[in-house]
């Protein structure tokens, strides 16, 4: 296992050496001179210079590739351009309200995809589970945007059930006032396709040779799904989600967006508007980082759970 | 045909689709959108939504004038006449002119309203699916002839050039998706409907390139592919005269795949401003405009754009897996 892990970290270096590049690449040489963007409309040659000069991008491009590299590795971003808020600030800020909506949408998302995804499988191929998944087709036909509009003026501004945006200090105050309603719309987007994989994880172990010697020996069929088909169904779930929560991070950059929640998300919004490049490169790095850590975790849970997969 | 030939993958194909009524309905709509937004583009259909030919925020005909706009109106229309405008002696000169032209009448109610404005939503709504159709089809289009184009040399060369774009395809599958929408857009800099098409197209060729990949590497050694070779078949020659026609329903599932997602895509991006520019309608800015509207009890903008989408997009998406069913031989 630890062999698997060091090999697998080992085999990460190119691969971050690539986002590396890529990232570079799009910010110091498609991106074009960025002491235009920070100097302004009305600037001097001198000025321009002296930004180039502090930013370091008069320097040659080896030089600049090995200043970006620094900076990923001391975690020194330097400051926002927009803001002067040091990057690694924003960073550490922004988690904690993106968490705040993600763990409690993670966790009934994949509780509620497990129960409907099971109870669908009692009744494949009935008319029920056909129109499950119709319904979760057109579902997943609207807009996220639409779901947010008419969820944000219908219960939070015509109903007046939630508040219609905002965030506070104390975690409890947004769990219970704030962050309810970008759940609930959160679970209403991601259900019908959470749902629709989840089934075919079901059903892909619905057919398995052990199902037919349950059923065959007689046990209920309450208890091969259930127990049987659950366990074995667990272990494509679990890898899946483990490996989707990074990209979750940055997912709920509408939800964020639109109840005010400063997290992760909405600050790559900010950042894309304002032409925060600091920001913007450092999250892109760190996701992508992060996004590679949890598939090799999701990889060795598979393991963990499943003893037949042998690691290679 | 003739009786001796066994029918192709893609006349057994259709023969499948064609038994598949929900397949069937769902070809029509997305054949009808087509249909639209040919017409739209041909200057047909359309072509004069940005005229003014309602009042502003006119309610659907269905539900007809209400009475508080109205009156409303009725309050703004003559205004007394005010003996210190500096302006009066001017204005009186230029209508004498002849140079004021009167407004024309504009309508109280339009068949499914108007925008602040006063654009008919209809017409709007056409327009701007032909941005958002556009969009999606190009994007999907260029994604997958990446997609492919990679995935064919990775798989049919293998060694080096197969570790190369694998180490690509590691580097492109690590950052999520709509973060790296969002990165080139930041870098780019600039708004238009080929800039979205680029960026789409240039993030979303992973998908593809994975399958097609796959496929290369299970046909290239098949007799059909040897007997080429045999036969003095360039490489080129082999992978996409040869292979590609075996493995080209593949890329179509997978195009069909993406314009979906790229049109959700096309109205968020637009949604949030990175998308078209200032001037070009598409879903997404009507969803833009729709938010605001909203508040004032203006439903209709954002109830047109909002279905006519999930129109589409359920009939492109049950087109779609009725398509992967109908390509699958294993399924049959």
């Amino acid at each position: 296992m630890t062999a698997f892990f060091l090999r697998r970290l080992w085999q990460m270096v190119p691969t971050m050496a690539g986002v590396l590049l890529l990232v570079f690449f799009l910010f110091n040489w498609v991106g074009g001179d960025p002491a235009y963007l920070l100097a302004g409309k009305m600037s001097d040659a001198a000025q321009i210079a002296n930004i180039r000069t502090q930013l370091g991008v008069d320097q040659p491009y080896p030089v600049q590739l090995w200043l970006f590299v620094k900076q990923i590795a001391t975690f020194d971003f330097g400051n926002s351009w927009a803001t002067g808020e040091p990057v690694a600030s924003i960073i550490t800020s922004r988690l904690g309200p993106s968490l705040t909506v993600l763990i409690p949408l993670t966790i009934l998302e994949t509780g509620i995809g497990i129960a409907l995804a099971l109870a669908l499988a009692f009744v494949r191929g009935s008319w029920i589970d056909r129109s499950v998944m119709v319904a979760c087709t057109v579902g997943m036909s609207v807009s996220i945007l639409v779901y947010i509009i008419a969820f944000q003026y219908g219960l939070a501004y015509k109903l007046g059930w939630f508040p219609v945006q905002g965030w506070g200090d104390s975690l409890r105050q947004n769990l219970l006032q704030y962050a309810p309603l970008p759940i609930l719309i959160g679970l209403a987007v991601s259900l019908a396709p959470t749902l629709r994989l989840f089934r075919s994880f079901v059903l892909d172990e619905a057919s398995q040779d052990y199902v037919r010697t349950a059923r065959a020996k007689g046990l209920s069929e309450a208890r091969i799904v259930w127990v049987h088909v659950l366990r074995n169904a667990a272990i494509p779930i679990i890898t899946h989600v483990m490996a989707n929560l990074p990209a979750l991070l940055i997912g709920a950059f509408l939800l964020e967006r639109f109840f005010g929640i400063p997290g992760i998300g909405r600050e790559v919004i900010l950042a894309v508007e304002r032409s925060d490049f600091p920001v913007i490169k450092a999250i892109t790095v760190y996701v992508a980082a992060a996004t590679m850590l949890f598939n090799l975790l999701a990889d060795m849970l598979y393991q963990a759970v499943d003893p037949r997969v042998q690691l290679a | 045909m003739t009786d001796t030939l066994s029918p192709g993958l893609w006349t057994l194909a259709w023969r499948r689709l064609r038994t598949d009524r929900v397949a069937m309905a769902s070809l029509g709509v997305v054949l009808a959108f087509l249909a639209l937004l040919a017409l739209a583009g041909m200057g047909l259909v359309a072509a004069d939504w940005e005229r003014e030919v309602g009042v502003n925020y006119a309610p659907p005909s269905f539900i007809g004038a209400a009475g508080a706009d109205a009156a409303v109106q009725a309050t703004q229309a003559p205004l007394p006449p005010n003996p210190f405008d500096p302006l009066a002696a001017d204005i009186a000169a230029l209508g004498q002119a002849g140079a004021v032209v009167p407004p024309a009448a504009k309508r109280a109610t339009l068949p499914f309203g108007a925008d602040k404005w006063g654009h008919d939503i209809v017409r709007k709504t056409i327009k701007g699916g032909q941005t958002s159709i556009v969009v999606g089809l190009g994007a999907a289009l260029l994604a997958v002839v990446l997609g492919t184009l990679f995935g064919a040399l990775a798989g049919f060369y293998g060694g080096v050039v197969d570790d190369v774009f694998n180490w690509f395809y590691s580097i492109f599958t690590s950052i999520p998706s709509i973060l790296m929408i969002l990165t080139v857009a930041a870098v780019l800099q600039q708004k238009g409907v080929a800039t979205i098409v680029l960026i789409l197209g240039l993030t979303g060729w992973t998908g593809p390139f994975r399958l097609i990949r796959a496929e290369y590497i299970k046909h290239k050694g098949r007799e059909y592919v040897l007997a080429a070779h045999a036969i003095g078949a360039s490489n080129w020659r082999k992978m996409f005269a040869h292979i590609f026609p075996n493995v080209s329903h593949v890329a179509l599932v997978q195009l069909s795949i993406l314009v979906v997602g790229f049109i959700k895509a096309e109205v968020i991006l637009s949604f949030l401003g990175f998308g078209v520019p200032v001037g070009t309608v598409s879903w997404g800015s009507m969803l833009n405009e729709a938010q605001n509207e909203l508040i004032l009890g203006k439903w209709w903008q954002l109830a047109a754009a909002a279905s006519a989408m999930a129109l589409l997009v359920t009939a492109f998406s049950l087109l779609t897996d009725a398509l992967r069913d109908a390509l699958d031989p294993k399924l049959t």
